[in-house]
């Protein structure tokens, strides 16, 4: 047993450690010349403009069940008008972040996981190198700094579409109009609510491709070893985010203390 | 003597006391040898001897434990960032699967090296991608993807990108690996051509004879991770070196 585990423990340490040089290899190139311009722009469409209708979609659902679960609640105390705010707060602080960090750690993950995984086994990296052509910096640092700049944005999107879900749910049960449903979910919504939180977002991004293309980049065994990559990618990356948003929380906490306030 | 001088007086390539060790397995143990420019070196072996790892050293996709490798005077063994991009420019390399870049076209596979290390218009680049299609028969597949051309067609697609850029050397891999004689022997014949009119270095792997016979001036045999004959084709026919005659001899036919 105890043979077993300890080449596991040093083995996964040393993972770690490539992890880590492998993530501050791409976080620098991201502010280092030469840019790839073109390919990070087509990749911001890959991973960010075709993730949209899966954001949306989940959204609007992740709407409708929070405004049901809040009517439920709210009831109770006679305070219905309440639900649009509660719902708005709810989705730009926590649920929007982190619900589309999880969705898109399974689409981008996946996604870049299994794409540059099969590139290494049918030696297409090695064919950009040979090209002369640095495959770091033309896969990597580009699908990195799409990821940042797209999860921000999806999350966005996933906030609006929950409070369109919420808007949809509340019509049905009361007839409220949409101009007085937003005038009230953003009644109480400030600044301090919306930028840290999406800001956050901005290091799930980070998270998921660095651990998604360091897993890709390091496959091994043929087409096993992608499927591999890829379900790793997914399980890593959504711990990664999981375990990343306790530290960032608090730290919002800590940098505006009125984050934390009702 | 100049440095440019000295330049053009090395060797297109040279491997001087390479080793290479994975594990505990010494893949390479002390190759030397020089490739004269313009000229055809086949390497020759069985399986697992360190072939395709010696044309990996030469493009720098690997290191050596030891040794240095040297490309046209520059030792590329130690070179990184833009100096290593400006000797792998000058080099052609195709792999045994051809290594497609499977999320575009054919064509834009071929124009791709062009539109990132040259200045030409869009226009001349598709021009010239074109053409090199054209040069191996394939220039009615710009727009095909790679994953719907046959085995030999991808081989030819391969060779079109690895000339994209005009490259004074070109490493192949296995040429005939997995095609039928007929379209082997067509690949063999454009990569004579090119050695012929254009005074390409051809480097060449391979563990097929009449392949080896046709493309090589100079054949060196790896057994072992060691060089245990170089010479003609003719020199190792005559060859008293057991594992040498029983290649030579076993492959006569194929």
């Amino acid at each position: 047993m105890f043979d077993r585990l300890v080449p596991l423990v040093v083995s996964s340490l040393a993972a770690i450690g490539d992890l880590a040089i492998f993530a501050w290899r791409a976080a620098r190139e991201s502010f280092l010349p030469p840019f790839e311009f073109r390919e990070t722009v087509r990749q911001i469409f890959e991973l960010g403009l075709r993730s949209a209708p899966l954001i949306a979609v989940s959204g609007m659902a992740v709407g409708v069940v929070l405004s049901m679960h809040t009517r439920a609640s709210l009831e109770r105390f006679g305070a219905e008008s309440m639900i649009p705010a509660g719902l708005a707060i709810a989705l730009v602080r926590e649920t929007g972040p982190l619900t589309a960090g999880l969705l898109l750690s399974g689409r981008i993950g996946a996604g870049i996981g299994a794409e540059l995984g099969a590139m290494k086994v049918t030696e297409q990296i090695d064919a950009l190198e040979a090209t002369a052509i640095d495959s770091f910096r033309y896969l990597v640092v580009t699908r990195v700094v799409a990821c940042v700049i797209a999860l921000p944005i999806l999350t966005t999107l996933m906030n609006f579409a929950g409070m369109l879900g919420g808007f949809l749910a509340e019509t049905t049960a009361t007839g409220m109009s949409l101009t007085l449903y937003f005038t009230r979910a953003f009644s109480l919504i400030d600044l301090v609510d919306y930028v840290p939180a999406t800001i956050k977002t901005m290091v799930f991004g980070f998270i998921i491709a660095t651990i998604s293309a360091y897993l890709g980049f390091t496959t091994e065994s043929g087409t096993e070893g992608v499927g591999r990559a890829s379900t790793r990618a997914v399980v890593f990356s959504s711990v990664g985010i999981i375990v990343a948003n306790v530290v960032l929380v608090r730290l919002i906490f800590f940098i505006f203390p009125k984050a934390a306030g009702g | 003597m100049s440095e440019a001088a000295a330049d053009a007086a090395a060797p297109a390539v040279r491997l001087e006391g390479v080793s290479k060790t994975f594990g505990t397995r010494a893949v390479l143990d002390d190759v030397s040898f020089d490739v004269a420019r313009g000229s055809g070196f086949i390497i020759l072996g069985r399986s697992g001897t360190g072939k395709s790892v010696t044309l990996r050293h030469i493009v720098r996709l690997m290191r050596p434990d030891r040794g240095r490798v040297f490309v046209e005077g520059d030792e590329i063994s130690a070179l990184e960032g833009p100096d290593l991009s400006r000797v792998r420019r000058g080099i052609g390399f195709l792999f045994q699967n051809a290594a497609l870049f499977d999320s575009i076209s054919v064509g834009e596979n071929v124009a791709f090296p062009l539109r990132r290390h040259t200045k030409l218009s869009d226009r001349e680049i598709k021009e010239r991608a074109t053409e090199k299609l054209a040069a191996v028969g394939l220039e009615s597949e710009y727009e095909t993807m790679p994953a719907a051309l046959s085995g030999g067609m991808r081989k030819r697609a391969g060779l079109a990108r690895a000339l994209a850029l005009d490259p004074p050397i070109i490493l192949v891999d296995e040429p005939s690996a997995g095609l039928d004689p007929i379209t082997a022997e067509e690949i063999d014949t454009l990569l004579m051509k090119l050695k012929e009119r254009g005074g390409t270095t051809l480097i060449v792997v391979t563990h097929n004879i009449p392949s080896a016979r046709r493309l090589g001036d100079e054949l060196v045999m790896l057994h072992e991770g060691r060089v245990i004959v170089r010479g003609t084709a003719a020199d190792l026919e005559r060859s008293t070196e057991p594992m040498v005659r029983a290649f030579m001899s076993s492959q006569h036919s194929g």
